[in-house]
């Protein structure tokens, strides 16, 4: 009942923000915390379910967002013909080269292993780049103002909703065989990691997605708001509705997006809620609750906290591809963690850590209260600074940075919530 | 009045069940009582409750006459009490003479000359005084052990199995240096698994069965108890 | 002959020179983490916001006392005004342990739990860093410059590769080396540093010992805060002041200190330079180098550098993550809770 009433109190949020500021705007806070939500969903699964401190969130979203761009862009035939194969040899390379050092290890021993090891590996870096390079080379060099990269698969971009996720689970595959084993606070620093080396190859692999000249040709998931503006049903629709014609078509837009954002968000927390009350979940919870009579009960704590580790980013994976269908360009250098992961922390903390609903109350609560925080700091500051005379340098600096005020009221949430009510707004049942 | 009692200790850990039932405990000065009885009988626990590291329930505890049931470990060892935990009872980073350091931390004093009674007394410490403590073997790392607890020159040493996992020749070493100790006037009271042998050098021997005095009289008198033999000397 | 001292000095002004003031400015970071890990037992997600903060409060006094007409003469006015920006973070991290940090302990919470509280803590110290001095980028050195350019050295020493050395590189290599040295001093030596390497090594031994534990964390958390304002500081005057690399820092510290054994202050310092040298010496490219070093007037083709500069943080990770899987102790055979 409790929760109704929150959920109800949110939605009158978005009412207000309607009214008072505007619909286009509301809407557009909507979509975002549908997003969000979708993530802190996919956070609270590898936290609630398996206590998994994942401080990586960027790189997951980043990985869906990078698959939008590789299923929808247009492919760029000049640049495959000149550095395709190249690609395609160098990543055949990679695999052989792993595949030996795998070999290697599990065939040799002792010095002759060791040895052997980073023969191979140091060996393989230079011959996979020697392969590698003129094929980046030669792709970035065609016409790198419009393209310089191998393009797309020239799909329709929800598609990448569901490779967005597949990318980000073979990501999590990787980063948790490697880190998984230890213990959370290297695994948090390990996955911080992993993010930032995530978003350095995006920002720089310009073969691969362009990186920071960004990709701004994609095609959006649904018609734009000129098509609505040219479209004849659209026009006698807003007529209809007696609205005027530019606001309608950015509302409509908005809306369809935001009707794709809850079928997904719904689906993904049905799923959520039925692995929850699963045997498989029940047995992941006790996993969480006490790791060593678990594994004491011959359960592989390390191979179900895999699975949990996959199946949560992989739905971050899928939110990131959402926004960046959304946004209908691919921005690696708007990644950062403070914005992409540890939001998203404060979303499942505040809203309730181990409880699906709660991450997606946290998810539209702080998102909401981040936004709407940018356009009241300088109110706030004004408050603040009132007193003081209209140019003095300290009034013009805090005003400024009152947009900054934020960061400041997310960590004072934060750390009242993890004092005062840890469990969050609607607790783990 | 003996000069450290603990009379009738009822009390567990927390909010659990009691693990003693009335127990009482007493060591005169320069007396060494040893605590025996067989597994989960409450040795150890009778030795943390004088100490207190749990509550009581009823009963208390006394120093030289005075209460002392409520006070804390640290006021504990302020007041002349001193204790060797069973396991990590050294800081295996410092060195030994740290440790000694260590043990003498709430002194104000010149401690220098109760550092070099305890080279007196473990002459190995002396030896190997810039060594870390880590590096030592199980029985000189007892030995660490009790020397730091000494070095507050406190009045009661309470030892809670210093032999646990010892060799025997060492275990023989380490009683010795126990009785030197006790020499010195300082009270010793002593949890022990090796029954036999600490009793052998006991002047007074306390028979624990679940949490209650089963049999209490000199080390000798108990170790000729035919019941004592059978139940825990293996006859 | 003189190929090869070219060579030296190439690699000397591209790599040694930045490596040791780099490496300085990480040891000094990875210390105070270090040492809040070993006392604390928690990974202090803060800590790079703190020597923002630090390096902030430093750079206000700096134009405090500029304003003044006070200066460093030839070395940075910073330096000078590090004293304040030190005495403000030691009060203000003070605080946040009252506010924020004791509680949890009280409770014997989870150390996750606590690393998440320094998560909030983060933000609320990157806030007001960037509300306070702004997100943009800041430069507060001042001073002689350079202690050798390039050029001069080219012409001391007729090379054709010169070594230029700047102040700040200088001072960090010499502040970091001061300030460590006092730090061990105090760690094994004094009364207050044992009592703390007993907290770290055995906390329920050390209580016994009658060691007060207040008294070691507060000690703890003003050693901290005064070397994360001293390093943010340092990097703030050798690189510039920009809000938001602080937050980045945190990787390669937490690697530098991770590296040598965490909770070792040895092994953080040696952590640092291992990392500062490796991120260098990977992303650096060798093709002068080589072809200084091969006889004959044979140069590469291309720039024979193994990864761009963008993937130093890559570098960092990937021997943090090596040693984590390796040998999670470290160099030094640090303490893992």
């Amino acid at each position: 009942m409790k929760n109704v009433f929150l959920f109800a109190l949110m939605g009158l949020a978005f009412v207000a923000a309607g009214e008072f500021q505007s619909w286009s705007f509301s809407l557009t806070i909507l979509n975002l915390c549908l997003i969000s939500a979708v993530m802190a969903l996919g956070v609270n699964i590898q936290w609630g379910y398996a206590g998994i401190f994942n401080v990586g969130i960027m790189g997951f979203a980043a990985l869906g967002g990078a698959a939008a761009v590789l299923v929808n862009a247009a492919p760029v035939p000049e640049a495959w013909a000149a550095g395709g194969f190249g690609i395609l040899a160098s990543g055949v390379a990679l695999l052989a080269v792993i595949g030996l050092v795998v070999l290697i290890r599990r065939k040799t021993s002792g010095q002759l292993r060791r040895y052997a090891t980073i023969v191979a590996v140091i060996g393989g870096f230079f011959a996979i780049r020697e392969v590698y390079d003129p094929a980046v080379a030669a792709i970035e060099s065609i016409d790198p103002a419009k393209t310089g990269f191998l393009g797309g698969m020239g799909l329709p971009i929800i598609f990448s909703w569901a490779v967005g996720g597949l990318f980000a689970a073979g990501g999590a595959w990787v980063v948790g065989k490697v880190a998984l084993g230890l213990r959370s606070d290297y695994l948090a620093i390990a996955t911080l990691g992993i993010s930032e080396i995530i978003i350095a190859v995006l920002k720089n692999e310009d073969w691969l997605t362009r990186g920071v000249k960004n990709v701004s040709t994609l095609q959006p998931a649904v018609p734009t708001a000129i098509e609505l503006q040219n479209a004849p049903w659209f026009q006698s629709l807003a007529m209809w509705f007696d609205a005027e014609l530019i606001t309608a078509s950015g509302i409509f837009v908005k809306l369809s997006y935001a009707a794709l954002f809850t079928i997904v968000l719904l689906l993904i927390l049905w799923l959520s809620e039925k692995a929850l009350k699963s045997p498989w979940g029940r047995m992941m919870r006790a996993i969480r609750d006490n790791r060593d009579a678990a594994q004491a009960m011959g359960k592989d704590v390390t191979r179900r906290h895999l699975q949990t580790f996959i199946i949560g980013s992989a739905v971050v994976g899928i939110a990131g591809a959402m926004l960046t269908t959304m946004d209908a360009q691919f921005t690696p250098g708007t990644y950062n963690p403070l914005r992409f992961t540890f939001l998203i922390w404060v979303m499942v903390i505040v809203g309730g850590s181990g409880n699906n609903w709660g991450s997606i109350l946290g998810g539209f609560l702080i998102w909401f209260v981040w936004i709407e925080a940018e356009r009241f700091g300088p109110m706030m500051m004004e408050l603040v600074t009132y007193g003081m005379a209209e140019d003095s340098p300290l009034r013009t600096n805090l005003m400024d940075s009152a947009a900054h005020l934020r960061l400041f009221l997310m960590g004072a949430i934060l750390l009242i919530v993890l004092r005062f009510s840890p469990r969050g707004l609607i607790p783990e049942k | 009045m003996s000069y450290l009692i603990g009379e009738k200790m009822t009390g567990g850990y927390g909010k659990g069940a009691d693990i003693l039932h009335e127990c009482t405990i007493a060591v005169e000065k320069g007396e060494i009582a040893v605590i025996v009885g067989p597994n989960g009988a409450g040795k150890s626990t009778a030795m943390k409750a004088i100490f207190g590291m749990l509550n009581l329930r009823k009963g208390s505890v006394k120093l030289d006459g005075k209460d002392i049931t409520k006070m804390s470990p640290q006021d504990k060892v302020k007041a002349g009490m001193g204790f060797v935990p069973q396991t990590s009872n050294v800081f295996t980073g410092m060195t030994v003479q740290e440790n000694l350091e260590m043990g003498a931390y709430i002194r104000d004093d010149d401690f220098n000359g109760t550092m070099e009674q305890v080279f007196e007394l473990f002459p190995i410490l002396k030896e190997k005084r810039k060594q870390h403590a880590g590096e030592l073997s199980g029985g000189q790392r007892q030995q660490v052990a009790v020397g730091r607890a000494l070095m507050t020159r406190p009045k009661v040493l309470m030892l809670d199995e210093p032999t646990a996992g010892v060799s025997p020749i060492v275990m023989d070493e380490l009683f010795d240096r126990i009785i030197e100790v006790a020499k010195t006037g300082i009270a010793i009271l002593m949890v022990e698994q090796n029954a036999r042998q600490a009793l052998n050098i006991a002047d007074k021997g306390y028979v624990l069965v679940q949490g209650r005095n089963r049999f209490t009289d000199t080390g000798e008198a108990l170790l000729a108890n035919p019941e004592v033999r059978k139940s825990f000397l293996g006859g | 002959m003189t190929d090869i001292l070219n060579a030296l000095a190439l690699m000397s002004n591209y790599v040694f020179v930045p490596g040791l003031a780099y490496g300085s400015q990480l040891a000094l970071g990875a210390l105070g983490v270090t040492l809040i890990y070993s006392i604390l037992r928690f990974s202090n997600f803060a800590h790079g916001d703190t020597m923002a903060f630090g390096a902030m409060l430093t750079i206000l006094a700096t134009w405090w006392l500029q304003s003044m007409g006070i200066s460093g003469g030839p070395l940075p006015t910073a330096l000078l005004a590090l004293p304040i920006g030190i005495a403000g973070t030691v009060l203000f991290v003070l605080a946040t342990d009252r506010m924020v940090y004791r509680y949890y302990r009280k409770v014997k919470a989870a150390s996750i739990v606590t690393m998440m509280a320094s998560v909030g803590v983060m933000f609320v110290m990157n806030g007001m860093v960037r509300v306070i001095i702004g997100p943009g980028e800041q430069r507060f050195a001042d001073g002689e410059r350079f202690i050798i350019k390039a050029r001069e050295f080219k012409a001391l020493t007729g090379l054709s590769e010169g070594i230029s050395i700047r102040t700040t590189q200088a001072i960090t290599v010499i502040v970091a080396l001061i300030v460590v040295a006092l730090l061990f001093w105090f760690l094994q030596k004094s009364r207050t540093g044992k009592a703390m390497r007993a907290y770290a090594d055995n906390e329920d031994l050390a209580l016994l010992s009658g060691i007060d534990p207040d008294k070691v964390v507060m000690v703890a958390w003003i050693i901290a805060a005064t070397l994360a304002t001293i390093a943010g500081t340092l990097y703030g005057l050798d690189k510039s002041f920009k809000p938001f690399t602080y937050f980045q820092l945190l990787l390669p510290i937490f690697a530098s200190a991770i590296v040598g054994g965490i909770g070792n202050p040895l092994g953080a310092v040696a952590g640092g330079f291992i990392i500062a040298f490796s991120e260098m010496g990977f992303t650096y490219a060798y093709k002068r180098f080589v072809a200084y070093v091969t006889p004959g007037d044979w140069v590469p083709d291309g720039l024979l550098q193994l990864l761009s500069t963008d993937y130093k943080f890559a570098v960092s990770f990937v021997i943090l993550v090596l040693v984590l899987l390796v040998r999670p102790t470290g160099i030094f055979r640090g303490k893992v809770l």
